[in-house]
C-alpha cells in the first residue's frame, strides 16, 4: 500500500537526525581516541600545542582554544543580553504599531547576514576603531566579543520578542489598570511570565556564539597564547579547527577532534538545556 | 516621580537599543555596498576566479546548495510530516523534535568535521559532494521545524473534512494539509535556503575551493564563501577588492532571498 | 439625579478606534450612581466593553484612538475633572488607582498570591510592611478568599482555580481602594458556582465602591444591579432603575432584547 510505504518513508526521515547525532558523536569520538589515550582529562587544562615531527606525536593541550572560546563569548554575552532584551522591549510594549513591522524585519535581516560578511567587516571597519579607542592590535579578545555580540543580538532579541509577546494582552492591560508603569509591567509581568522563553534564547544564542566560526576567525588575532589583556589576540575551539584541521595530522588531528567532540557536547548540553527550559514553561 | 523617571529612562535606553541595532545593520550595509560596488566590474562575473572573477565561485555555491536543498527538503518535510500527521504526538514525537532542534543549533564547524571523517578522509581528497552533504545536515532540521509548524497550522477540520469524504491518511496529507501550508512551508525552504548559501565553515575541509570551473562534484569544489575567507586575508590589495565585491554579491544574494520569502508569507495573508 | 449622588458622569461621549472610519459609541449619556451598581447590557459589538474600557483610560494603551465629549469623575465635594483631559503619566496613573478593572478572564500576575495584592500597593508608593500586610490582609477578607488563602500567601496565583484567582483580582483591585471598580464580564469565563460566588461578592463590595458591570448574561444584570443601561450599535437605548428597564422597559428595542428576541 502506498499509505504505508510513505508512512514507512517519513517515520525513517524522522529518525535521521537521531542517527545523525549519534553518528557525529560515535565519528568525533572514535577520531579522538588516540588524543583521548594519549592525554585523558589533563587535555582541558593542558597549555602546551607543540607537534614533534619525528615520531608523529607531540602535545597537545586544549586550554588555549578552550579560555579563548569562553572569554569571547563571555564578552559577547555581557553586551549583547541588555542590548537584545532592550530591543525586545521597544519591540513589543514601546514601539508605535507602524515602526514594529519594518524595525523587526530589519532586526531579522539583520540575522540573516552571513556571518563571514560580520568578519570581514569586522575586520576592516571594527577592528581598527578598536585599536584606536582601546588599544592593543585591532584582532583580539575584545574585538572578536563585540563582533560577535552583534552577531547574536538580532538572533537574540527576535527569540526574546517572540516570547514576550506571548503574554496575554489582558494581562498586561490589567497591571496598567493597577497603574503600573511601562517598565513595572515589563519588570513584573512580561519578564516573569515570558521568563522561560527568556532565558532559552539566551542560552540558545549562547550555542551560537560558543560555536560560532567565520565572524571570530578574523577577528581573534588566531594565536595560540593565553590573553593576559582583554585586547590580546588568541584563538577559539572554531578558530583552530577552521585554520589548522585540514592541515593536522597524526595525533594533532586526533586532538583537533577531540577538541570538535568537547564543542559538541558543550552545545548538545547546552541546547537541551535551553530545550528543557523552553518546554517547562510554555507548555 | 522616581517610578516615572526609571520608566523614562529604561524606555530610552530600550528605544536605544534598537537604534544602536538598526545602526549597526546600516553601517554593514552601507560599508558593503560601498567596498562592494566600487570593486564590482562586469569581468567579475563573467571571469573564474583563477582570472580574479567568482564566476565559478556563484555556480560552485549555487550548485551545492541547490542540490543540499534537494536532499534536505524532501527528507526535512517527510519527518515534519510524520511529527506532525504521524506520531500522535506523544512521547517520541516530543524526543524527535529535541533532537531535531538540538541538531540545528550543532556548531557548523563541527558537522565539517563529521562529514570529513565521513566523505573526505575515506575517499583520499576534498569533494563537492562532502560540501553538499554537510549543507544537507545543516538544512534538514530547519525544515523539518518549519514544516512541522506550518502543518500545526492547518485547521483540524480540514483533515476532518478529508476523511469524512473517505480519502486515506497519506492522500489526504498530501493533497489537502501540505497544500493548505504550501506558503509556509515555501517560506520555510527559502530562508534555510538563504541560510546554507552563506555557510563557510562547513565547506572548509569538506569541498574546500577550486579556482577553476568544475562541475565535477568528485572535485574539490569551488566556493563562494570560502573564497571571501582566504581572499580577505591576502595581502594584496586586487585580493581584497575581489572579497569585498564577492561579500556584497553573498548579502544581496541572501537578503533578496529573505525578503521574497517574506514577501510570499505576505501576499498571501 | 443630582451630581452629589453621581460619581461617575458620561456626557456627549463618542469614541472612534484608531484607523476607524464611524465611531464605536456615539454621543452616550449616562450617570454611574455613587455606591450603586450600573449595568451596561446589549448584544455584541453594541460599545458596552468599549465604554467601561473608556471609564479607565485603558484604551490608551493603543494608540490612534479618538474621544469627544467628557467622562467626568467626581470626588467627594461634587468637583469632577474630565477624564478624557488626562495626558500626564502621574494622571493616568492616579485615575487608575481611583479606578479599578476586573478583566473577562482572571488576570493573576505570574507571582505569589500575597505579592498580587500587594502589588498595586507598592505601585502606589505604600512603602510600610506592616501597613501593606494588613492591607493586603484585610482585602482578601473583602474579596471572600481570605479563608483559602491565608495558608499559602507565599504560593504562586496561578495554582489557585479560575474561581478563586478572579476573586484574587478582586481583592487586588480592592486593597488600592478605589472610588468606582469596573467589571468586564467577569464571570463569563467562569463555573456556576464560582459566578454565584463573584456575583455575592460584587453585591457586598457596592457598600465601599461604586460599581460598573458589563454582562451578556441578563440574569446577572437583573439580579445584581440597581441602574441598567441598555446599548445597541454604539448608541445608549435606554437607561433607568433595573426593575423599570427589565418589567416596564419604554423602547421596543430594549424589550425584544430582554425577552431574547435577538441577542
Amino acid at each position: 500500500m502506498g499509505g504505508t510505504l510513505f508512512k514507512n518513508f517519513s517515520f525513517f526521515s524522522a529518525t535521521l537526525s537521531f542517527f545523525i547525532l549519534v553518528g557525529i558523536f560515535a565519528v568525533l569520538f572514535n577520531y579522538a581516541q588516540e588524543a583521548l589515550q594519549e592525554f585523558g582529562i589533563n587535555f582541558l587544562y593542558g597549555e602546551t600545542w607543540e607537534v614533534d615531527e619525528e615520531d608523529e606525536g607531540g602535545i597537545f593541550g586544549g586550554w588555549i582554544p578552550i579560555v579563548g572560546t569562553l572569554l569571547s563569548t563571555l564578552i559577547a554575552m555581557v553586551i549583547a543580553i541588555p542590548l537584545a532584551m532592550g530591543i525586545a522591549i521597544f519591540l513589543t510594549e514601546i514601539a508605535h504599531e507602524k515602526l514594529v513591522k519594518p524595525v523587526s524585519i530589519a532586526i531579522e535581516l539583520l540575522a540573516a547576514i552571513p556571518s563571514i560578511i560580520y568578519g570581514m567587516w569586522g575586520l576592516f571597519y571594527f577592528a581598527p576603531i578598536v585599536q584606536s579607542t582601546v588599544g592593543g592590535d585591532g584582532v583580539g579578545l575584545l574585538t572578536a566579543g563585540i563582533v560577535l555580540a552583534i552577531m547574536i543580538i538580532p538572533f537574540m532579541a527576535a527569540i526574546t520578542r517572540d516570547a514576550m509577546n506571548t503574554v496575554p494582552p489582558v494581562l498586561k492591560e490589567s497591571a496598567y489598570a493597577m497603574g503600573a508603569t511601562t517598565f513595572e509591567v515589563v519588570k513584573d509581568v512580561v519578564m516573569p511570565y515570558a521568563k522561560g522563553g527568556i532565558i532559552g534564547s539566551i542560552i540558545l544564542a549562547l550555542g551560537r556564539a560558543l560555536g560560532e566560526t567565520m565572524a571570530v576567525a578574523f577577528l581573534i588575532g588566531s594565536v595560540m597564547s593565553i590573553p593576559s589583556r582583554i585586547t590580546d589576540p588568541t584563538t577559539s575551539i572554531p578558530v583552530l579547527l577552521a585554520n589548522n584541521f585540514a592541515e593536522a595530522q597524526d595525533l594533532e588531528i586526533s586532538a583537533m577532534y577531540y577538541l570538535a567532540l568537547i564543542l559538541f557536547v558543550v552545545s548538545f548540553a547546552l541546547i537541551s538545556l535551553a530545550k528543557f527550559y523552553f518546554f517547562r514553561k510554555t507548555v | 516621580m522616581n517610578r516615572l523617571f526609571l520608566n523614562k529612562a529604561i524606555l530610552m535606553l530600550s528605544t536605544l537599543s534598537a537604534v544602536i541595532g538598526l545602526g549597526f545593520l546600516l553601517w554593514i550595509l552601507i560599508t558593503l555596498s560601498y567596498k562592494g560596488i566600487m570593486s564590482l566590474h562586469w569581468s567579475t562575473f563573467t571571469n573564474d576566479l583563477v582570472e580574479g572573477g567568482i564566476r565559478n565561485l556563484l555556480v560552485g555555491q549555487f550548485t551545492m546548495a541547490l542540490m543540499a536543498s534537494a536532499i534536505a527538503v524532501p527528507i526535512g518535510m517527510l519527518a515534519g510530516i510524520y511529527l506532525r500527521e504521524y506520531s500522535n504526538n506523544g512521547k517520541l514525537a516530543a524526543v524527535m523534535r529535541n533532537l531535531s532542534d538540538v541538531m540545528m543549533s550543532a556548531p557548523s564547524i563541527v558537522i565539517g568535521v563529521f562529514v570529513f571523517a565521513l566523505l573526505v578522509d575515506p575517499f583520499g581528497g576534498y569533494n563537492g559532494w562532502a560540501g553538499i552533504v554537510a549543507l544537507a545536515i545543516m538544512m534538514i532540521p530547519i525544515i523539518i521545524s518549519t514544516t512541522d509548524n506550518m502543518l500545526s497550522l492547518v485547521p483540524q477540520e480540514l483533515r476532518e473534512a478529508g476523511m469524512a469524504l473517505g480519502g486515506s491518511k497519506h492522500k489526504i496529507i498530501l493533497q489537502i494539509v501540505v497544500k493548505a501550508a504550501k506558503v509556509g512551508i515555501t517560506t520555510g525552504v527559502l530562508l534555510s535556503f538563504a541560510r546554507i548559501i552563506g555557510e563557510t565553515a562547513p565547506l572548509l575541509f569538506t569541498s574546500a575551493n577550486n579556482q577553476f570551473f568544475t562541475m565535477d562534484l568528485t572535485e574539490q569544489f569551488p566556493s563562494l564563501t570560502v573564497s571571501i575567507y582566504n581572499l580577505a586575508t591576502y595581502p594584496d590589495e586586487a585580493s581584497r577588492e575581489l572579497a569585498w565585491a564577492a561579500s556584497f554579491v553573498l548579502t544581496m544574494v541572501v537578503l533578496l532571498i529573505n525578503l521574497v520569502g517574506r514577501f510570499i508569507t505576505r501576499s498571501k495573508k | 439625579m443630582t451630581t452629589d449622588t453621581m460619581i461617575m458622569e458620561v456626557k456627549d461621549f463618542s469614541f472612534t478606534y484608531a484607523g476607524a472610519s464611524s465611531p464605536s459609541l456615539k454621543k452616550i449619556n449616562l450617570p454611574i450612581e455613587k455606591n450603586k451598581i450600573t449595568a451596561l447590557i446589549g448584544p455584541s459589538g453594541c460599545g458596552k466593553s468599549t465604554l467601561l474600557r473608556s471609564m479607565n483610560r485603558i484604551h490608551d494603551l493603543y494608540p490612534g484612538n479618538h474621544y469627544e465629549g467628557e467622562i467626568r469623575l467626581y470626588d467627594g465635594d461634587g468637583k469632577g475633572g474630565n477624564i478624557l483631559e488626562i495626558k500626564k503619566e502621574n494622571d493616568f496613573i492616579k485615575l487608575r488607582q481611583d479606578v479599578g478593572m476586573i478583566f473577562q478572564k482572571p488576570t493573576p500576575f505570574p507571582m505569589s498570591i500575597y505579592d498580587n495584592v500587594a502589588y498595586g500597593l507598592k505601585l502606589a508608593g505604600i512603602k510600610d510592611k506592616s501597613e501593606i500586610q494588613g492591607r493586603v490582609e484585610k482585602a482578601l477578607q473583602d474579596a471572600a478568599i481570605w479563608g483559602e488563602t491565608k495558608d499559602r500567601l507565599k504560593e504562586s496565583a496561578m495554582g489557585l482555580s479560575g474561581g478563586q484567582q478572579q476573586r484574587l483580582c478582586i481583592a487586588r483591585a480592592v486593597a488600592l481602594k478605589p472610588d468606582v471598580l469596573l467589571f468586564d464580564e467577569p464571570t463569563s469565563a467562569l463555573d456556576p458556582i464560582s459566578t454565584g460566588a463573584i456575583e455575592e461578592l460584587i453585591a457586598e463590595l457596592k457598600k465601599d465602591v461604586s460599581i460598573v458591570i458589563v454582562t451578556h448574561n441578563m440574569q446577572q444584570a437583573s439580579r445584581l444591579s440597581n441602574y441598567t443601561a441598555f446599548m445597541y450599535l454604539g448608541d445608549l437605548i435606554e437607561y433607568g432603575k433595573t426593575d423599570k428597564i427589565f418589567l416596564n422597559p419604554s423602547v421596543k428595542l430594549t424589550e425584544d432584547y430582554i425577552t431574547g428576541r435577538f441577542g
